[in-house]
């Protein structure tokens, strides 16, 4: 024991302390180096003339003294609707924005949505003991199980029957009672007092006032963390979407840039120009939630 | 009027009211497509007319020489992304908790930010970065090891270097997260009590970290399995439709999509539905019965 606690092994247990601590962290400046390369490629390329782009791929050879702002001039101003469509609202209107503009809409009415659905779901499940309960549970279980993937066609058929397709509603409304959310709200709703419950009720608040009033406020941060991961899904979603909506109008950001990868030719001026536009708002959000995000996508990792 | 009102308001009713919206859902949105999508299987469907044609599709299927490089893509790409996005992931979140790595935080939000950006424009960064012109990125990096240019999109192995990096890309830094969350449910006491004990860090991994993280990597294993074998949009991206050189991205949901929506066959289109469906449920069971999480359980501690 003596020996630990001489000046010279001291001296080295600090030095290979600092060296380790200094590799660790050159590690991860690496890593985090090789993270942001593809990003900050595709942000250099956005910069640079668009033939250059089609010709070279994005090159390592970053030309600053090139650096111009031609590719979002060009896509704010004159990517529009041509004249000749088929509403006039939308004719010589921004195709860029267009789609931004549907993006917000559809996100935001999916968060918002999806969001009171699955806690009003997840309340009826947890503050309540029943058998119904335990066993919607097991149901949410059980649609996580299974991939969307496979339900993709017949829903697609259902969707198409039902009239919902082309419309925001056709999107979202089969993802509202989304597994994943139910869940953590839950598991959330699980670490709470239910005593709070029982003191409402004898105060002479009705079931769904508690389920307001005294629940959702105490919620908020679970609320917070499935804004982030329900907004970052939404906005980037694409495979449904791309089979619910017909009409060019009618895209959303991701489906937009999408079409502009053709077979006669792909637009990536214009394309890595929208991309690197487009993530600024997930980007925004993420910055500055970013700590509910991280409770909210561990929450089905802790009981496994 | 007020006697409805009082029942509806009751504290037996009110869960039923609370979970209403998901029955309906699970009705509507869930079980229908999902019993359609089996029996359309059985079926096909020419402009309207259903004709039931048994098992056919299934016997077919067995045949189809595309279905079966489909159904190999898949497995590899989950086998091989469960090998890159597991212990690694683990790694880097045992070395960024240790109290030796500074500027943690940091860290942690940059490695994230690749899972905020969409498929597509993933696979396009990648794309470019991966074209086969001599001005691309990857190209220039061969020509600085003193190689020639590759064509890397075009062959099979080299096309999966960069459907794997894209992978690698946007999920290293997510399952980080999840290993980290993990790592923090570990009680501090026992590496204490290790520390008494005088157990060097690579015994304090495996006696200590690797079991107690157990639930967290079965999660990350389980979404992994589901994630691997349900990859399509990632290649549809990288190679720039549904169409890859001799198929090498092609993959079952890929091929769903081609039948299904491209040329139209559904009930088709639903037979490989069913099939990736059963391959996923199979391959799950077995993990978590691997694992323990399901069937007998081992003693611990």
């Amino acid at each position: 024991m003596a020996d630990n606690n001489t000046p010279t092994k001291q001296r080295t247990m600090a030095e290979n302390h600092r060296v380790g601590s200094f590799c660790a962290t050159a590690l991860f400046v690496i890593v985090c180096g090789l993270i942001a390369f593809p990003l900050l490629a595709g942000l250099t390329a956005s910069l640079r003339p668009a033939r250059e782009i089609f010709q070279n791929g994005m090159s390592l050879n970053l030309k600053v003294s090139e650096w111009n702002l031609h590719n979002y001039a060009y896509l704010f101003t004159k990517f529009i609707n041509p004249k000749t469509t088929d509403s006039v609202a939308i004719a010589d209107s921004n195709k860029y924005f267009m789609w931004y503009k549907n993006s917000l809409v559809l996100t935001l009415t999916t968060v918002v949505l999806t969001l009171l659905v699955c806690y009003f779901v997840a309340y009826g499940m947890t503050m309540y003991k029943t058998k119904l309960g335990n066993f919607l549970f097991f149901m949410v279980i059980a649609t996580m199980s299974v991939p969307f993937e496979i339900l993709m066609l017949p829903l697609y058929q259902e969707v198409t029957t039902i009239g919902l397709i082309n419309t925001n509603a056709g999107v979202f409304l089969p993802g509202l009672c989304a597994a994943g959310t139910i869940f953590f709200f839950r598991q959330y709703m699980q670490g709470l007092p239910k005593e709070l419950l029982d003191a409402a009720r004898v105060d002479g608040c009705t079931e769904y006032g508690i389920s307001v009033k005294i629940m959702m406020p105490i919620t908020k941060p679970a609320f917070a963390s499935m804004a982030i991961l329900c907004a970052m899904g939404s906005w980037n979603n694409m495979l449904w979407p791309m089979l619910v909506f017909r009409d060019t109008n009618k895209f959303t950001l991701q489906i937009g840039l999408n079409t502009l990868l053709t077979p006669y030719g792909n637009n990536y001026d214009l394309l890595i120009a929208g991309s690197m536009f487009g993530i600024i708002p997930i980007l925004i959000i993420y910055l500055i939630f970013n700590r509910y995000l991280v409770a909210g996508m561990t929450s089905g990792a802790v009981k496994g | 009027m007020s006697k409805v009102k009082k029942i509806l308001y009751s504290q037996k009713v009110a869960p039923f009211v609370f979970s209403l919206p998901f029955c309906i859902s699970l009705l509507v949105f869930w079980l229908y497509p999902l019993v359609t999508g089996i029996l359309m299987s059985f079926q096909t469907v020419d402009f309207g007319v259903t004709t039931w044609v048994g098992v056919s599709h299934y016997t077919k299927l067995m045949k189809d020489p595309f279905f079966r490089t489909a159904v190999w893509n898949s497995v590899e790409y989950m086998i091989l992304t469960l090998l890159l996005l597991v212990p690694i992931p683990m790694l880097l979140a045992v070395l960024i908790e240790s109290r030796i790595t500074k500027a943690r935080g940091l860290w942690k939000i940059i490695m994230y930010i690749p899972a905020l950006t969409s498929v597509v424009i993933s696979g396009m960064l990648f794309r470019l970065m991966f074209s086969e012109g001599d001005g691309s990125q990857m190209n220039q990096l061969m020509h600085m090891l003193g190689q020639s240019s590759i064509p890397w999109l075009k062959s099979k192995g080299t096309g999966w270097v960069a459907l794997l990096l894209l992978c690698m890309w946007r999920w290293t830094g997510v399952n980080m997260l999840y290993f980290v969350s993990g790592l923090n449910g570990i009680d501090g006491s026992l590496y204490e009590s290790a520390d008494i004990d005088g157990a060097s860090p690579t015994q304090k991994f495996w006696y200590v970290t690797l079991p107690l993280l157990r639930p967290t990597t079965v999660y990350v294993i389980t979404i992994s399995v589901f994630a691997g074998l349900s990859m399509f949009l990632e290649s549809f991206m990288l190679w720039n439709g549904n169409s890859s050189p001799k198929n090498i991205g092609l993959t079952i949901v890929g091929y769903l999509y081609k039948r299904g929506i491209e040329t139209n066959e559904l009930g088709y289109a639903c037979a490989v539905g069913v099939v990736l469906m059963i391959i996923a449920l199979v391959i799950n069971f077995i993990q978590l019965f691997a694992t323990g999480t399901i069937g007998f359980k081992k003693k611990e501690d």
